[in-house]
Protein backbone atom coordinates (compact mmCIF):
# COMPACT_ATOMS: atom_id res chain seq x y z
CA UNK A 1 0.00 0.00 0.00
CA UNK A 2 1.46 3.34 -0.98
CA UNK A 3 1.50 5.85 1.81
CA UNK A 4 -0.56 8.46 -0.09
CA UNK A 5 -3.32 5.96 -0.62
CA UNK A 6 -3.25 5.02 3.06
CA UNK A 7 -3.29 8.65 4.13
CA UNK A 8 -6.30 9.49 1.96
CA UNK A 9 -8.18 6.55 3.44
CA UNK A 10 -7.33 7.56 7.02
CA UNK A 11 -8.39 11.16 6.36
CA UNK A 12 -11.67 9.98 4.83
CA UNK A 13 -12.27 7.99 8.04
CA UNK A 14 -11.73 11.13 10.11
CA UNK A 15 -14.35 12.98 8.05
CA UNK A 16 -16.80 10.11 8.26
CA UNK A 17 -16.34 9.93 12.05
CA UNK A 18 -17.18 13.64 12.20
CA UNK A 19 -20.30 13.01 10.10
CA UNK A 20 -21.41 10.18 12.46
CA UNK A 21 -21.00 12.47 15.46
CA UNK A 22 -22.86 15.33 13.79
CA UNK A 23 -25.59 12.94 12.64
CA UNK A 24 -26.10 11.56 16.15
CA UNK A 25 -26.21 15.07 17.55
CA UNK A 26 -28.94 16.09 15.09
CA UNK A 27 -30.88 12.90 15.94
CA UNK A 28 -31.39 14.49 19.37
CA UNK A 29 -34.19 16.78 18.24
CA UNK A 30 -37.31 15.84 16.32
CA UNK A 31 -36.97 18.85 14.02
CA UNK A 32 -33.50 17.90 12.78
CA UNK A 33 -33.52 14.12 13.24
CA UNK A 34 -34.16 13.21 9.62
CA UNK A 35 -31.32 15.40 8.44
CA UNK A 36 -29.10 13.82 11.09
CA UNK A 37 -29.84 10.35 9.81
CA UNK A 38 -29.00 11.42 6.26
CA UNK A 39 -25.71 12.97 7.38
CA UNK A 40 -24.80 9.82 9.25
CA UNK A 41 -25.56 7.73 6.13
CA UNK A 42 -23.28 10.00 4.06
CA UNK A 43 -20.56 9.32 6.63
CA UNK A 44 -21.12 5.59 6.15
CA UNK A 45 -20.98 5.90 2.37
CA UNK A 46 -17.71 7.81 2.62
CA UNK A 47 -16.19 5.18 4.90
CA UNK A 48 -17.22 2.38 2.52
CA UNK A 49 -15.81 4.19 -0.53
CA UNK A 50 -12.57 4.81 1.36
CA UNK A 51 -12.34 1.13 2.26
CA UNK A 52 -12.91 0.19 -1.39
CA UNK A 53 -10.03 2.29 -2.76
CA UNK A 54 -7.55 0.48 -0.52
CA UNK A 55 -4.78 -0.80 -2.79
CA UNK A 56 -4.57 -3.96 -0.75
CA UNK A 57 -7.76 -5.09 -2.46
CA UNK A 58 -7.08 -7.14 -5.56
CA UNK A 59 -10.45 -8.71 -6.21
CA UNK A 60 -13.77 -6.92 -6.05
CA UNK A 61 -16.21 -9.60 -7.12
CA UNK A 62 -16.99 -11.01 -3.67
CA UNK A 63 -17.18 -7.59 -2.08
CA UNK A 64 -19.67 -6.36 -4.64
CA UNK A 65 -21.69 -9.54 -4.53
CA UNK A 66 -21.92 -9.29 -0.75
CA UNK A 67 -22.90 -5.64 -0.87
CA UNK A 68 -25.55 -6.14 -3.52
CA UNK A 69 -27.12 -9.16 -1.82
CA UNK A 70 -27.04 -7.54 1.62
CA UNK A 71 -28.17 -4.16 0.34
CA UNK A 72 -31.16 -5.61 -1.49
CA UNK A 73 -32.27 -7.67 1.50
CA UNK A 74 -31.88 -4.67 3.80
CA UNK A 75 -33.74 -2.32 1.47
CA UNK A 76 -36.60 -4.75 0.94
CA UNK A 77 -36.94 -5.40 4.68
CA UNK A 78 -36.87 -1.67 5.49
CA UNK A 79 -39.56 -0.95 2.93
CA UNK A 80 -41.89 -3.83 3.72
CA UNK A 81 -41.82 -3.92 7.51
CA UNK A 82 -44.99 -2.87 9.34
CA UNK A 83 -44.51 -0.11 11.90
CA UNK A 84 -45.97 -2.40 14.54
CA UNK A 85 -43.21 -4.93 13.79
CA UNK A 86 -40.44 -2.39 14.25
CA UNK A 87 -39.06 -3.91 17.49
CA UNK A 88 -38.38 -7.32 15.90
CA UNK A 89 -36.92 -5.62 12.82
CA UNK A 90 -34.42 -3.69 14.93
CA UNK A 91 -33.59 -6.88 16.84
CA UNK A 92 -32.94 -8.77 13.61
CA UNK A 93 -30.70 -6.06 12.12
CA UNK A 94 -28.80 -6.01 15.38
CA UNK A 95 -28.22 -9.72 15.11
CA UNK A 96 -26.81 -9.43 11.59
CA UNK A 97 -24.41 -6.72 12.76
CA UNK A 98 -23.26 -9.01 15.56
CA UNK A 99 -22.71 -11.97 13.23
CA UNK A 100 -20.74 -9.75 10.82
CA UNK A 101 -18.39 -8.81 13.67
CA UNK A 102 -18.02 -12.46 14.61
CA UNK A 103 -16.99 -13.32 11.04
CA UNK A 104 -14.54 -10.41 10.84
CA UNK A 105 -12.91 -11.48 14.10
CA UNK A 106 -12.70 -15.06 12.87
CA UNK A 107 -11.18 -14.02 9.52
CA UNK A 108 -8.62 -11.81 11.27
CA UNK A 109 -7.34 -14.74 13.31
CA UNK A 110 -3.88 -15.89 12.26
CA UNK A 111 -0.74 -17.30 13.78
CA UNK A 112 1.38 -14.18 14.03
CA UNK A 113 -1.07 -11.88 15.81
CA UNK A 114 0.13 -10.30 19.06
CA UNK A 115 -1.47 -11.32 22.34
CA UNK A 116 -3.37 -8.02 22.52
CA UNK A 117 -4.75 -8.52 19.02
CA UNK A 118 -5.70 -12.09 19.89
CA UNK A 119 -7.63 -10.90 22.93
CA UNK A 120 -9.55 -8.37 20.83
CA UNK A 121 -10.23 -11.04 18.20
CA UNK A 122 -11.66 -13.31 20.88
CA UNK A 123 -13.76 -10.41 22.20
CA UNK A 124 -15.20 -9.59 18.79
CA UNK A 125 -16.10 -13.25 18.17
CA UNK A 126 -17.58 -13.53 21.66
CA UNK A 127 -19.63 -10.32 21.74
CA UNK A 128 -20.65 -10.80 18.10
CA UNK A 129 -21.85 -14.34 18.82
CA UNK A 130 -23.84 -13.37 21.91
CA UNK A 131 -25.39 -10.45 20.01
CA UNK A 132 -26.36 -12.71 17.12
CA UNK A 133 -28.20 -15.49 18.96
CA UNK A 134 -29.47 -13.11 21.66
CA UNK A 135 -31.04 -10.97 18.95
CA UNK A 136 -32.54 -13.98 17.20
CA UNK A 137 -34.21 -15.08 20.44
CA UNK A 138 -35.40 -11.51 21.04
CA UNK A 139 -36.76 -11.50 17.49
CA UNK A 140 -38.55 -14.79 18.12
CA UNK A 141 -40.11 -13.49 21.32
CA UNK A 142 -41.16 -10.17 19.80
CA UNK A 143 -42.69 -11.70 16.70
CA UNK A 144 -44.43 -14.29 18.91
CA UNK A 145 -42.79 -17.16 17.03
CA UNK A 146 -41.46 -18.17 20.42
CA UNK A 147 -43.55 -17.76 23.52
CA UNK A 148 -42.97 -14.28 24.90
CA UNK A 149 -42.82 -15.46 28.49
CA UNK A 150 -39.70 -15.96 30.55
CA UNK A 151 -38.27 -19.46 30.32
CA UNK A 152 -36.77 -20.66 33.58
CA UNK A 153 -35.64 -24.09 34.59
CA UNK A 154 -34.03 -25.68 37.59
CA UNK A 155 -30.26 -25.27 37.63
CA UNK A 156 -30.29 -22.47 35.07
CA UNK A 157 -27.78 -20.43 37.06
CA UNK A 158 -25.46 -23.44 37.27
CA UNK A 159 -25.67 -24.10 33.53
CA UNK A 160 -25.00 -20.43 32.76
CA UNK A 161 -22.05 -20.32 35.13
CA UNK A 162 -20.59 -23.40 33.43
CA UNK A 163 -20.98 -21.76 30.01
CA UNK A 164 -19.21 -18.62 31.25
CA UNK A 165 -16.41 -20.73 32.71
CA UNK A 166 -16.16 -22.62 29.43
CA UNK A 167 -15.97 -19.37 27.46
CA UNK A 168 -13.22 -18.01 29.71
CA UNK A 169 -11.27 -21.26 29.49
CA UNK A 170 -11.59 -21.61 25.71
CA UNK A 171 -10.70 -17.92 25.23
CA UNK A 172 -7.53 -18.25 27.28
CA UNK A 173 -6.53 -21.41 25.41
CA UNK A 174 -7.21 -19.77 22.04
CA UNK A 175 -5.11 -16.72 22.95
CA UNK A 176 -2.21 -19.02 23.81
CA UNK A 177 -2.63 -21.35 20.86
CA UNK A 178 -4.31 -19.35 18.05
CA UNK A 179 -3.81 -21.98 15.34
CA UNK A 180 -5.72 -24.67 17.18
CA UNK A 181 -9.17 -24.43 15.64
CA UNK A 182 -10.75 -26.55 18.38
CA UNK A 183 -10.55 -23.63 20.79
CA UNK A 184 -11.85 -21.24 18.17
CA UNK A 185 -14.91 -23.40 17.48
CA UNK A 186 -15.42 -23.78 21.22
CA UNK A 187 -15.46 -20.00 21.71
CA UNK A 188 -17.86 -19.54 18.79
CA UNK A 189 -20.18 -22.33 19.88
CA UNK A 190 -20.25 -21.31 23.53
CA UNK A 191 -20.85 -17.64 22.76
CA UNK A 192 -23.75 -18.55 20.47
CA UNK A 193 -25.15 -20.77 23.22
CA UNK A 194 -24.69 -18.06 25.82
CA UNK A 195 -26.64 -15.55 23.70
CA UNK A 196 -29.59 -17.95 23.74
CA UNK A 197 -29.34 -18.68 27.45
CA UNK A 198 -29.02 -14.99 28.31
CA UNK A 199 -32.25 -13.93 26.61
CA UNK A 200 -34.65 -16.86 27.18
CA UNK A 201 -35.23 -16.05 30.88
CA UNK A 202 -36.35 -12.51 30.05
CA UNK A 203 -40.07 -11.85 29.67
CA UNK A 204 -41.75 -9.98 26.82
CA UNK A 205 -42.40 -6.77 28.75
CA UNK A 206 -38.70 -6.44 29.61
CA UNK A 207 -37.80 -6.41 25.91
CA UNK A 208 -37.12 -2.64 25.80
CA UNK A 209 -34.14 -3.28 28.09
CA UNK A 210 -32.92 -6.30 26.12
CA UNK A 211 -33.11 -4.56 22.75
CA UNK A 212 -31.22 -1.54 24.08
CA UNK A 213 -28.58 -3.81 25.55
CA UNK A 214 -28.17 -5.86 22.37
CA UNK A 215 -27.90 -2.60 20.46
CA UNK A 216 -25.04 -1.67 22.72
CA UNK A 217 -23.40 -5.09 22.23
CA UNK A 218 -23.54 -4.80 18.44
CA UNK A 219 -21.59 -1.55 18.78
CA UNK A 220 -19.09 -3.07 21.19
CA UNK A 221 -18.60 -6.05 18.84
CA UNK A 222 -17.79 -3.66 15.97
CA UNK A 223 -15.43 -1.84 18.31
CA UNK A 224 -13.61 -5.06 19.25
CA UNK A 225 -13.37 -5.98 15.56
CA UNK A 226 -11.80 -2.56 15.01
CA UNK A 227 -9.07 -3.39 17.53
CA UNK A 228 -8.61 -6.78 15.91
CA UNK A 229 -7.90 -5.33 12.48
CA UNK A 230 -6.39 -2.02 13.63
CA UNK A 231 -9.10 0.17 12.20
CA UNK A 232 -9.92 3.58 13.74
CA UNK A 233 -13.33 4.12 12.24
CA UNK A 234 -14.64 0.81 13.54
CA UNK A 235 -13.52 1.76 17.02
CA UNK A 236 -15.04 5.25 16.92
CA UNK A 237 -18.37 4.24 15.36
CA UNK A 238 -18.62 1.07 17.43
CA UNK A 239 -18.05 2.81 20.72
CA UNK A 240 -20.52 5.59 19.87
CA UNK A 241 -23.18 2.93 19.33
CA UNK A 242 -22.06 1.03 22.43
CA UNK A 243 -22.39 4.13 24.58
CA UNK A 244 -25.79 5.06 23.17
CA UNK A 245 -27.13 1.56 23.78
CA UNK A 246 -25.92 1.62 27.37
CA UNK A 247 -27.65 4.95 28.02
CA UNK A 248 -30.94 3.70 26.61
CA UNK A 249 -30.60 0.56 28.73
CA UNK A 250 -30.11 2.73 31.81
CA UNK A 251 -33.14 4.89 31.01
CA UNK A 252 -35.31 1.79 30.53
CA UNK A 253 -34.17 0.23 33.81
CA UNK A 254 -34.77 3.45 35.70
CA UNK A 255 -38.30 3.64 34.27
CA UNK A 256 -39.01 0.25 35.75
CA UNK A 257 -37.23 0.98 39.01
CA UNK A 258 -35.15 -2.14 38.58
CA UNK A 259 -31.47 -2.76 38.25
CA UNK A 260 -30.03 -4.21 35.06
CA UNK A 261 -29.03 -7.32 37.00
CA UNK A 262 -32.60 -7.77 38.17
CA UNK A 263 -33.95 -7.56 34.61
CA UNK A 264 -31.35 -9.97 33.23
CA UNK A 265 -31.37 -12.62 35.91
CA UNK A 266 -34.61 -12.57 37.87
CA UNK A 267 -36.93 -14.13 35.28
CA UNK A 268 -39.45 -11.54 36.43
CA UNK A 269 -42.98 -12.50 35.48
CA UNK A 270 -42.38 -16.21 35.18
CA UNK A 271 -45.55 -17.18 36.92
CA UNK A 272 -45.39 -14.97 40.00
CA UNK A 273 -48.73 -15.36 41.69
CA UNK A 274 -49.51 -12.44 43.94
CA UNK A 275 -52.16 -12.81 46.58
CA UNK A 276 -52.98 -9.11 46.68
CA UNK A 277 -56.49 -8.59 47.95
CA UNK A 278 -58.14 -5.81 46.00
CA UNK A 279 -61.31 -4.23 47.30
CA UNK A 280 -64.10 -2.80 45.22
CA UNK A 281 -65.83 -4.08 42.14
CA UNK A 282 -65.32 -3.97 38.42
CA UNK A 283 -67.69 -1.54 36.70
CA UNK A 284 -68.09 -2.23 32.97
CA UNK A 285 -69.40 0.50 30.68
CA UNK A 286 -71.04 0.32 27.26
CA UNK A 287 -69.72 2.15 24.22
CA UNK A 288 -72.82 4.33 24.24
CA UNK A 289 -72.39 5.45 27.86
CA UNK A 290 -68.68 6.01 27.30
CA UNK A 291 -69.58 8.29 24.40
CA UNK A 292 -71.83 10.46 26.60
CA UNK A 293 -69.03 10.91 29.13
CA UNK A 294 -66.49 11.74 26.41
CA UNK A 295 -68.86 14.19 24.73
CA UNK A 296 -69.01 16.19 27.95
CA UNK A 297 -65.27 16.06 28.58
CA UNK A 298 -63.10 19.10 27.91
CA UNK A 299 -59.74 17.54 28.78
CA UNK A 300 -58.87 14.03 27.66
CA UNK A 301 -55.64 12.07 28.13
CA UNK A 302 -54.92 8.91 26.16
CA UNK A 303 -52.46 6.39 27.62
CA UNK A 304 -51.45 3.76 25.07
CA UNK A 305 -49.63 0.50 25.78
CA UNK A 306 -48.52 -2.62 23.96
CA UNK A 307 -52.18 -3.61 23.51
CA UNK A 308 -52.63 -0.70 21.11
CA UNK A 309 -49.84 -2.09 18.94
CA UNK A 310 -51.32 -5.60 19.05
CA UNK A 311 -54.78 -4.34 18.07
CA UNK A 312 -53.22 -2.03 15.40
CA UNK A 313 -55.47 0.63 16.87
CA UNK A 314 -53.25 3.70 16.32
CA UNK A 315 -55.19 5.00 13.32
CA UNK A 316 -58.62 4.80 14.96
CA UNK A 317 -57.11 6.41 18.06
CA UNK A 318 -56.01 9.35 15.92
CA UNK A 319 -59.50 9.55 14.41
CA UNK A 320 -61.12 9.59 17.85
CA UNK A 321 -58.62 12.22 18.92
CA UNK A 322 -59.65 14.48 16.01
CA UNK A 323 -63.34 14.07 16.79
CA UNK A 324 -62.74 14.98 20.44
CA UNK A 325 -60.80 18.07 19.40
CA UNK A 326 -63.58 19.12 17.01
CA UNK A 327 -65.89 18.72 19.99
CA UNK A 328 -63.79 21.31 21.85
CA UNK A 329 -61.75 19.04 24.09
CA UNK A 330 -58.02 19.25 24.68
CA UNK A 331 -56.43 15.87 23.94
CA UNK A 332 -52.97 14.77 25.05
CA UNK A 333 -51.16 11.47 25.00
CA UNK A 334 -49.24 10.20 28.02
CA UNK A 335 -46.37 7.94 27.03
CA UNK A 336 -44.65 5.79 29.62
CA UNK A 337 -40.96 5.17 28.80
CA UNK A 338 -41.38 1.38 28.78
CA UNK A 339 -44.83 1.23 27.14
CA UNK A 340 -44.55 -1.22 24.27
CA UNK A 341 -41.69 -3.49 23.35
CA UNK A 342 -38.88 -1.07 22.67
CA UNK A 343 -37.87 2.43 23.72
CA UNK A 344 -40.12 4.95 21.96
CA UNK A 345 -42.37 2.24 20.46
CA UNK A 346 -45.64 4.13 21.08
CA UNK A 347 -44.25 7.37 19.66
CA UNK A 348 -43.43 5.70 16.35
CA UNK A 349 -46.86 4.10 16.05
CA UNK A 350 -48.64 7.38 16.81
CA UNK A 351 -46.36 9.22 14.39
CA UNK A 352 -47.42 6.70 11.75
CA UNK A 353 -51.04 7.63 12.46
CA UNK A 354 -50.14 11.33 12.00
CA UNK A 355 -50.37 12.35 15.64
CA UNK A 356 -48.06 15.39 15.98
CA UNK A 357 -45.16 14.68 18.33
CA UNK A 358 -45.76 17.77 20.48
CA UNK A 359 -49.04 16.19 21.55
CA UNK A 360 -47.17 13.23 23.07
CA UNK A 361 -46.26 13.98 26.67
CA UNK A 362 -43.69 12.11 28.71
CA UNK A 363 -44.70 10.68 32.06
CA UNK A 364 -43.22 13.58 34.08
CA UNK A 365 -45.15 16.09 32.01
CA UNK A 366 -48.53 14.40 32.11
CA UNK A 367 -48.63 13.34 35.75
CA UNK A 368 -48.89 16.86 37.25
CA UNK A 369 -51.77 17.62 34.86
CA UNK A 370 -53.66 14.42 35.54
CA UNK A 371 -55.94 15.94 38.22
CA UNK A 372 -57.38 18.37 35.68
CA UNK A 373 -58.10 15.60 33.18
CA UNK A 374 -61.79 14.74 32.80
CA UNK A 375 -61.32 11.39 31.10
CA UNK A 376 -58.15 9.31 30.93
CA UNK A 377 -58.42 6.56 28.30
CA UNK A 378 -56.08 3.63 28.88
CA UNK A 379 -55.62 1.61 25.69
CA UNK A 380 -53.95 -1.74 26.10
CA UNK A 381 -51.69 -0.59 28.93
CA UNK A 382 -51.68 -2.27 32.32
CA UNK A 383 -48.58 -2.30 34.48
CA UNK A 384 -47.49 1.23 33.48
CA UNK A 385 -50.72 2.65 34.96
CA UNK A 386 -50.93 0.34 37.97
CA UNK A 387 -51.40 2.39 41.16
CA UNK A 388 -50.11 -0.59 43.16
CA UNK A 389 -46.64 0.71 42.22
CA UNK A 390 -47.37 3.64 44.56
CA UNK A 391 -49.71 2.09 47.10
CA UNK A 392 -48.99 -1.59 47.67
CA UNK A 393 -45.61 -2.11 49.25
CA UNK A 394 -45.72 -5.86 48.74
CA UNK A 395 -46.32 -5.53 45.00
CA UNK A 396 -43.45 -6.69 42.76
CA UNK A 397 -43.64 -3.42 40.86
CA UNK A 398 -43.72 -1.24 44.00
CA UNK A 399 -41.59 1.86 43.41
CA UNK A 400 -41.84 1.78 39.62
CA UNK A 401 -42.82 5.23 38.32
CA UNK A 402 -46.26 4.97 36.69
CA UNK A 403 -48.69 7.30 34.96
CA UNK A 404 -51.20 8.26 37.65
CA UNK A 405 -54.38 7.88 35.63
CA UNK A 406 -56.36 7.08 38.80
CA UNK A 407 -56.13 10.76 39.80
CA UNK A 408 -58.12 11.79 36.70
CA UNK A 409 -61.84 12.42 37.22
CA UNK A 410 -62.85 9.37 35.17
CA UNK A 411 -60.73 6.54 33.79
CA UNK A 412 -61.74 4.33 30.87
CA UNK A 413 -59.77 1.13 30.56
CA UNK A 414 -59.98 -0.56 27.16
CA UNK A 415 -59.18 -4.17 27.69
CA UNK A 416 -59.82 -7.48 26.04
CA UNK A 417 -60.67 -9.39 29.21
CA UNK A 418 -59.88 -9.38 32.90
CA UNK A 419 -56.57 -11.26 32.54
CA UNK A 420 -53.79 -9.48 34.42
CA UNK A 421 -50.64 -7.95 32.90
CA UNK A 422 -47.49 -9.80 31.96
CA UNK A 423 -46.32 -10.12 35.52
CA UNK A 424 -49.60 -11.57 36.72
CA UNK A 425 -49.98 -8.61 39.06
CA UNK A 426 -53.47 -7.54 40.04
CA UNK A 427 -54.24 -3.99 39.00
CA UNK A 428 -56.21 -2.11 41.69
CA UNK A 429 -56.92 0.58 39.08
CA UNK A 430 -59.67 -1.61 37.63
CA UNK A 431 -61.48 -1.62 40.96
CA UNK A 432 -61.30 2.11 41.68
CA UNK A 433 -64.45 4.18 42.18
CA UNK A 434 -63.75 6.36 39.11
CA UNK A 435 -62.75 3.54 36.74
CA UNK A 436 -64.99 2.13 34.02
CA UNK A 437 -63.99 -0.92 31.99
CA UNK A 438 -64.72 -0.96 28.25
CA UNK A 439 -64.26 -4.62 27.37
CA UNK A 440 -63.48 -5.85 23.86
CA UNK A 441 -60.95 -5.37 21.09
CA UNK A 442 -59.47 -1.87 21.40
CA UNK A 443 -59.85 -1.16 17.70
CA UNK A 444 -63.53 -2.16 17.70
CA UNK A 445 -64.34 -0.28 20.91
CA UNK A 446 -62.80 2.93 19.57
CA UNK A 447 -64.50 2.36 16.22
CA UNK A 448 -67.79 2.17 18.13
CA UNK A 449 -67.06 5.48 19.87
CA UNK A 450 -66.27 7.08 16.51
CA UNK A 451 -69.59 5.90 15.10
CA UNK A 452 -71.40 7.43 18.08
CA UNK A 453 -69.74 10.78 17.38
CA UNK A 454 -70.71 10.90 13.72
CA UNK B 1 2.20 2.40 20.96
CA UNK B 2 -0.66 1.54 18.59
CA UNK B 3 -2.50 -0.11 21.47
CA UNK B 4 -2.32 3.04 23.57
CA UNK B 5 -3.40 5.17 20.64
CA UNK B 6 -6.42 2.99 19.82
CA UNK B 7 -7.44 2.78 23.47
CA UNK B 8 -7.24 6.56 23.66
CA UNK B 9 -9.64 6.84 20.74
CA UNK B 10 -11.96 4.35 22.40
CA UNK B 11 -12.02 6.31 25.64
CA UNK B 12 -12.81 9.63 23.93
CA UNK B 13 -15.53 8.12 21.71
CA UNK B 14 -17.29 6.49 24.65
CA UNK B 15 -17.45 9.79 26.55
CA UNK B 16 -18.61 11.58 23.42
CA UNK B 17 -21.30 8.94 22.86
CA UNK B 18 -22.64 9.40 26.40
CA UNK B 19 -22.75 13.19 25.97
CA UNK B 20 -24.50 12.97 22.59
CA UNK B 21 -27.20 10.54 23.57
CA UNK B 22 -27.99 11.73 27.07
CA UNK B 23 -30.31 14.54 26.00
CA UNK B 24 -32.29 12.71 23.33
CA UNK B 25 -36.05 12.98 24.11
CA UNK B 26 -38.04 9.76 24.63
CA UNK B 27 -40.05 10.42 21.45
CA UNK B 28 -36.95 9.73 19.37
CA UNK B 29 -35.69 6.64 21.17
CA UNK B 30 -36.74 4.18 18.47
CA UNK B 31 -35.26 6.12 15.52
CA UNK B 32 -32.15 6.78 17.61
CA UNK B 33 -31.76 3.09 18.26
CA UNK B 34 -32.25 2.02 14.67
CA UNK B 35 -30.02 4.85 13.45
CA UNK B 36 -27.29 3.80 15.88
CA UNK B 37 -27.85 0.24 14.73
CA UNK B 38 -27.12 1.28 11.15
CA UNK B 39 -23.88 2.87 12.33
CA UNK B 40 -22.85 -0.39 13.99
CA UNK B 41 -22.88 -1.83 10.46
CA UNK B 42 -19.51 -0.04 10.12
CA UNK B 43 -18.09 -3.55 10.41
CA UNK B 44 -18.62 -3.62 6.64
CA UNK B 45 -15.49 -1.46 6.30
CA UNK B 46 -13.37 -4.09 8.02
CA UNK B 47 -15.07 -6.88 6.12
CA UNK B 48 -14.34 -5.28 2.73
CA UNK B 49 -10.58 -5.51 3.24
CA UNK B 50 -10.88 -9.18 4.21
CA UNK B 51 -13.15 -10.08 1.30
CA UNK B 52 -10.93 -8.48 -1.31
CA UNK B 53 -7.63 -10.30 -0.77
CA UNK B 54 -8.29 -12.56 -3.75
CA UNK B 55 -6.77 -15.43 -1.78
CA UNK B 56 -9.72 -17.80 -2.17
CA UNK B 57 -9.14 -18.92 1.41
CA UNK B 58 -11.43 -19.22 4.43
CA UNK B 59 -10.73 -15.63 5.52
CA UNK B 60 -12.00 -14.32 2.21
CA UNK B 61 -15.25 -16.26 2.38
CA UNK B 62 -15.79 -15.15 5.96
CA UNK B 63 -15.13 -11.58 4.87
CA UNK B 64 -17.62 -11.82 2.00
CA UNK B 65 -20.27 -13.18 4.37
CA UNK B 66 -19.57 -10.34 6.77
CA UNK B 67 -19.89 -7.79 3.95
CA UNK B 68 -23.35 -9.14 3.08
CA UNK B 69 -24.57 -9.24 6.70
CA UNK B 70 -23.23 -5.80 7.57
CA UNK B 71 -24.74 -4.39 4.35
CA UNK B 72 -28.18 -5.61 5.46
CA UNK B 73 -27.59 -3.78 8.72
CA UNK B 74 -26.38 -0.56 7.07
CA UNK B 75 -28.87 -0.26 4.21
CA UNK B 76 -31.87 -1.58 6.16
CA UNK B 77 -31.01 0.47 9.25
CA UNK B 78 -30.69 3.81 7.48
CA UNK B 79 -33.75 3.32 5.27
CA UNK B 80 -36.03 2.21 8.08
CA UNK B 81 -34.87 5.09 10.29
CA UNK B 82 -35.59 7.53 7.49
CA UNK B 83 -39.00 6.00 6.95
CA UNK B 84 -39.83 6.43 10.63
CA UNK B 85 -38.51 9.96 10.89
CA UNK B 86 -40.47 11.04 7.82
CA UNK B 87 -43.62 10.34 9.84
CA UNK B 88 -42.74 12.58 12.78
CA UNK B 89 -44.70 15.79 12.38
CA UNK B 90 -45.21 18.84 14.51
CA UNK B 91 -48.67 20.22 15.19
CA UNK B 92 -49.86 22.31 12.25
CA UNK B 93 -48.97 19.62 9.76
CA UNK B 94 -45.67 21.03 8.48
CA UNK B 95 -43.70 17.99 7.40
CA UNK B 96 -40.18 17.73 8.69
Amino acid sequence: MSSTNGLIIELAYVVSAALFILGLKLLGSAATARKGNTISSVGMLLAIVAALIDQGIVSYQWILLGMVVGGLIGAAAARLVQMTSMPEMVALFNGFGGLASLLVGWAALNGDASTFTLITIVLSVLIGGVTFTGSLIAYGKLSENLGSGAIMFRGQQVVNSLIVLGIVGASVMLSMDPLNTTWLYAVIGLSLLFGIMAVIPIGGADMPVVISLLNSYSGLAACAAGFAINNNILIVAGSLVGASGIILTQIMCKSMNRSLGNVLFSGFGSGVTEATVVEGEIKPISVEDAFYVLEAASNVAIIPGYGMAVAQAQHVVKELCELLEENGAEVNFGIHPVAGRMPGHMNVLLAEADVPYDQLLEMDEINPRMETVDVAIVIGANDVVNPAAREVESSPIYGMPVINVDTAKTVFVLKRSMASGFAGIENPLFYKENTRMLFGDAKESIGGLIREFS
Amino acid sequence: MTIVFLTFILMLSVFLGFELINKVPATLHTPLMSGANAISGITVVGAIALAGTGDQDLAQWLGAGAVALASINVVGGYLVTDRMLAMFKKKGGAAK
